[in-house]
């Protein structure tokens, strides 16, 4: 048990730390003309437009960087699932607006099943997650995967009831 | 736990390693000063010993506290009998007993046609249905026991038992705030007693309230767990248990507010955490989702402005989270912009979203009862059903000290213990106190969400001063060195090196000061006990159908009345006989009388209300077409002028008047009710348009036959009456009861010779002549 924390916890700053460092290699120079020029950039749309384009690119990179390097395999899996709860609840609701919302119940409960499986996922992200350990001391990842499954059974039973 | 640590380091060569594995300071001293000896084995035995006698005793006591709980609640029972009390209780009672005779389904199901005649109601869909439930499942499984009671007993006791638990709610509730166990002990006594909380659960009180307290402490407390451990199973709990608090009471949005709330708090204090996270949002997915369930509930939380800070805090948890990852990830000048941009965006497309929703009527505006949570005079003006209930009404001072006694003014010194901690729960108690004496300042009835909290908050407080004074260790002489004494008997006294990393010793030293605060504690403790048991039994354990008076010699005198009239009605009547009374009676009617109402509690159809205002407040000729369209058979009334009982329909009256005013502006007026000075009176004096409205003629009906001529006394409103009484033409006295209390009518049938009532009475009365001359000018054509 505590050599293995110890092994990841090790683990995880030194990728945060390559990541800092990539990201510092690659996005230094946008950013230093961002932070001179962002102030009197407020009344030239044109150029604060093409600074915070870029500025934005980087921060794009960054983010994908540093998930790329540092997320664990069952991170992503859990991410995965995620975007497509995010897909399938944005499917509903293009639905609902497109075509009418006439089955209410059905809607709700579709859309309230993706959404809530979707913070009981993230949830299970936070806790699973090494950084946060110290937030959850009582949480083991086991037990966080018990309460998930508790939780979606309890979340599905209300949907199917709600469904009509 | 601690036995395998000891056989784990007699093993294992590495002691030091085994003990850092639990963590625990104490943990390595026993492994490093007690390896391999047999007594260390023994001193922890004792040590568990020690543990468990406690948790024994604590269990002893919290049984006792309910116990304690339970018996003041009794009062009524003991006095008068196990009866249903009040008003809406009856229509409880009466749910209950549908939904054990004809199974959940049917309950479900309910289509009522015996109330709000000609309408019905949809019963099982528009009402609370948790209480009902609860007590069919407690009655069914004493039958699966073999126990059998009688489903009356179990609605009249279930609030006392509920009690029970709410006091133990109590109890873990405040055990999470404050590591001290006498606080817990302590607030379970408070709540057990505490009369705010009595009023709406003492035994026949079969109201929503009676088992919604204690879900609403109880969701509280795992509130706080799922927040303090940040799981989600406790999240969930939580949200089931708001699930049974939504289908128990109207009062859920009180939670619904509260939690957002407190997160909203947490979230501007900086405390934003992935504990707060998982906790909330477990909570808002399942509990809107378990809301929801409820037929009457049904889409409310996603259209209602009430539901809407929920919803939004629920978004802005999921933006935190987001932006949280993100600053994780990415260096810190480029979070700046990020931030800016997407944070301002989101904001303002999610503002834009709400006006637009709101505007377009998806989502519903405040309601008329939350307009007058702010506003308090907002439903004096808009909407006269609301104002005519007296819970609604805004609280008097001294009814907080009436209600809580001693715990009112320990508020603030709970509240401030929770300040100088304040860890995310003491956070969650500031804010409740807040917005909770609030809502208890603006409506009577919110006394009650506000008790819990007074309870928790006294506790802290007491429990802090008797853990201070109480200790018998007084501290070292050396401490004495340190300067800091402010009293001869108080000093400070720092233990570690600096003063402001360690918390400075407070000690009490000499005997006398210990012993004057204790015992001005006890005597305070002692005083809130005797005036929790005075309240109780004098002003809440009344049943209100029943009441009580005492005679000259001091023997108590049961007035009867209301049994009595609903007595005779149930016997007397056709089972389908329609009865018209104002909508305070119709749940009563419905429950002891069995006969169809036009109106009752369920105040759901404001226009039909005011119909049976207008009925009773026109004169005859205009109330009996209303009648007879409604096929109203009786009508019943209720009359405290000869026994001096204030809750009569004259002194209602105003109200009925107000509620037909508000439909028929050009019919009813309420000026009309008043003498030319703007006095309200029912003597000689009294204008026209109240001495011929019906309600007027029903109540004095006769009753200057039971006085010497000019002697008719109102001793409710202490009026002389005139010498002589009103006529009625279009109704037959049918009952009155003992005490005058109740007295019903029956309508008249159409006269069978096609005359109208007035003529055809007054042929009885033998005034044919009078009549045909005084009648002739304003002849009123019969509208049906």
């Amino acid at each position: 048990m505590a050599p293995k924390n110890r092994n990841n916890r090790d683990v995880t700053p030194s990728a945060a730390s390559t990541a800092q460092t990539s990201a510092t290699s690659s996005g230094s120079a946008p950013q230093a003309a961002v932070s001179t020029s962002a102030k009197p950039a407020v009344n030239k749309s044109v150029s604060s437009s093409s600074s915070s384009k870029q500025d934005w690119n980087s921060v794009v990179v960054n983010l994908a960087n540093s998930y790329r390097d540092s997320a664990p395999q069952r991170t992503k899996l859990i991410d995965a699932f995620m975007t497509f709860l995010v897909v399938a609840g944005a499917l509903q609701f293009l639905y609902c607006v497109v075509a009418g919302n006439y089955p209410f119940n059905a809607f709700l409960s579709g859309f309230s099943a993706t959404v809530g499986q979707f913070v009981l996922t993230a949830s299970l992200r936070i806790q699973t997650t090494e950084a946060n350990k110290s937030d959850f001391p009582s949480v083991s990842p086991e037990r966080a995967f018990a309460d998930f499954v508790f939780c979606s059974l309890v979340l599905h039973f209300f949907c199917v009831n709600f469904i009509n | 736990m601690r036995k395998l640590q000891a056989v784990l380091s007699k093993s294992a060569s590495d002691e030091l390693v085994v003990a850092s594995i639990f963590d625990r300071p104490e943990a390595t001293r026993y492994t490093i000063t007690a390896t391999m000896s047999v007594d260390s084995l023994q001193t922890l035995a004792n040590v568990g010993k020690g543990e468990s006698t406690r948790t024994t005793l604590r269990v002893v006591i919290l049984f006792l506290i309910a116990g304690a709980a339970i018996a003041s609640r009794l009062f009524s029972v003991i006095r008068f009998e196990s009866i249903i009390h009040e008003f809406d209780p009856w229509f409880n009672f009466r749910a209950t007993k549908y939904l054990v005779a004809n199974g959940f389904y049917n309950f479900w199901d309910w289509f009522d046609d015996r109330t709000w005649h000609p309408l019905g109601r949809v019963t099982g869909g528009t009402l609370y249905p948790g209480l009902m439930v609860t007590s069919g499942i407690i009655y069914h499984a004493l039958r699966t026991l073999t126990i059998p009671v009688d489903i009356r007993n179990i609605c009249v006791l279930l609030a006392p038992a509920f009690s029970g638990l709410t006091a133990f709610a109590a109890y873990l509730l405040t055990n999470e705030m404050t590591p001290s166990s006498s606080a817990g002990l302590l607030a379970a006594v408070f709540m057990g007693i505490a009369p705010g909380y009595i009023s709406r659960s003492v035994a026949g009180s079969y109201d929503n309230e009676a088992i919604a307290i204690f879900l609403l402490v109880f969701t509280f407390y795992l509130w706080i767990k799922a927040l303090k451990q940040g799981s989600m199973l406790w999240g969930a709990l939580c949200a089931l248990f708001y699930g049974y608090m939504v289908a128990s009471w109207g009062g859920y949005a009180f939670i619904t507010c509260l939690l957002p709330l407190h997160a909203f708090v947490l979230i501007c204090m900086g405390r934003y955490s992935t504990r707060l996270y998982v906790a909330y949002t477990t909570w808002y997915a399942l509990g809107t989702l378990a809301s929801m369930q409820i037929p009457f509930v049904g889409f409310l939380p996603v259209k209602t402005s009430e539901h809407m800070p929920a919803l939004g805090i629920f978004g802005f948890l999921q933006l935190l989270a987001f932006l949280n990852y993100v600053r994780s990830a990415i260096p810190k000048g480029q979070y700046q912009t990020f931030l800016w941009l997407f944070a301002g965006g989101t904001f303002g497309i999610g503002l834009a979203a709400l006006v637009v929703a709101t505007s377009a009527g998806i989502i519903a505006p405040w309601g008329g009862r939350f307009y007058s949570l702010w506003d308090t005079s907002y439903a004096k003006i808009h909407i006269p059903i609301i104002a005519s209930v007296s819970e609604h009404q805004p609280t008097a001072w001294p009814a907080f000290f009436f209600d809580l006694n001693m715990l009112i003014w320990l508020l603030p010194a709970g509240v401030y213990l929770c300040f100088q901690q304040l860890a995310d729960e003491h956070v969650f108690i500031v804010v409740y106190a807040l917005f909770g004496s609030y809502f208890a300042g603006v409506m009577v009835r919110l006394m009650l969400t506000l008790t819990p909290v007074v309870c928790v908050a006294a506790a802290i407080a007491v429990s802090n001063v008797l853990d201070t004074y109480l200790s018998a260790k007084s501290p070292k002489p050396e401490d004495r060195l340190s300067d800091e004494a402010t009293d001869a008997a108080v000093k400070k006294a720092p233990k570690g090196g600096l003063k402001s990393t360690s918390k400075p010793f407070v000690g009490v030293y000499s005997i006398f000061s210990k012993g004057a605060v204790v015992g001005a504690m006890t005597i305070y403790l002692l005083l809130f006990v005797l005036h929790c048991t005075w309240v109780t039994s004098n002003a809440y354990s009344s049943p209100s159908v029943v009441l009580a008076s005492r005679l000259a010699d001091g023997s108590q005198h049961i007035i009867d009345d209301y049994r009595e009239a609903y007595q005779w009605l149930r016997q007397n009547t056709r089972d389908d006989a329609k009865i018209m009374s104002w909508w305070d009676y119709g749940y009563q009617i419905g429950g002891m009388a069995d006969r169809p109402t036009l109106v009752d509690n369920n105040t759901w159809n404001n226009t039909h209300i005011a119909t049976v205002g207008k009925a009773m407040s026109s004169r005859e000729e205009v109330s009996y077409p209303i009648m007879r369209q409604h096929e109203v058979d009786y009508v019943l009334v209720v009359f405290g002028g000869l026994l001096g009982y204030s809750g009569d329909d004259i002194n209602k009256f105003l109200w009925m008047v107000r509620i037909a005013e508000g439909i028929w502006p050009e019919e009813v007026s309420e000026r009309a009710f008043f003498t030319p000075r703007g006095e309200y009176r029912v003597d000689d004096e009294a204008s026209d348009t109240m001495k011929n409205s019906l309600m007027y003629k029903m109540s004095y009906y006769n009753y200057n036959t039971l006085f010497p001529p000019g002697q008719a006394q109102d001793r409710v409103r202490g009026a002389r009456l005139p010498e002589v009484g009103p006529t009625l033409d279009v109704l037959d006295e049918a009952f009155t009861s003992e005490n005058w209390i109740i007295r019903i009518y029956k309508v008249k049938d159409l006269d069978n010779v096609g005359r109208d009532h007035a003529s055809a009475s007054a042929f009885d009365r033998g005034i044919k002549k009078k009549k045909a001359t005084k009648k002739r000018g304003p002849r009123v054509l019969r509208v049906d």
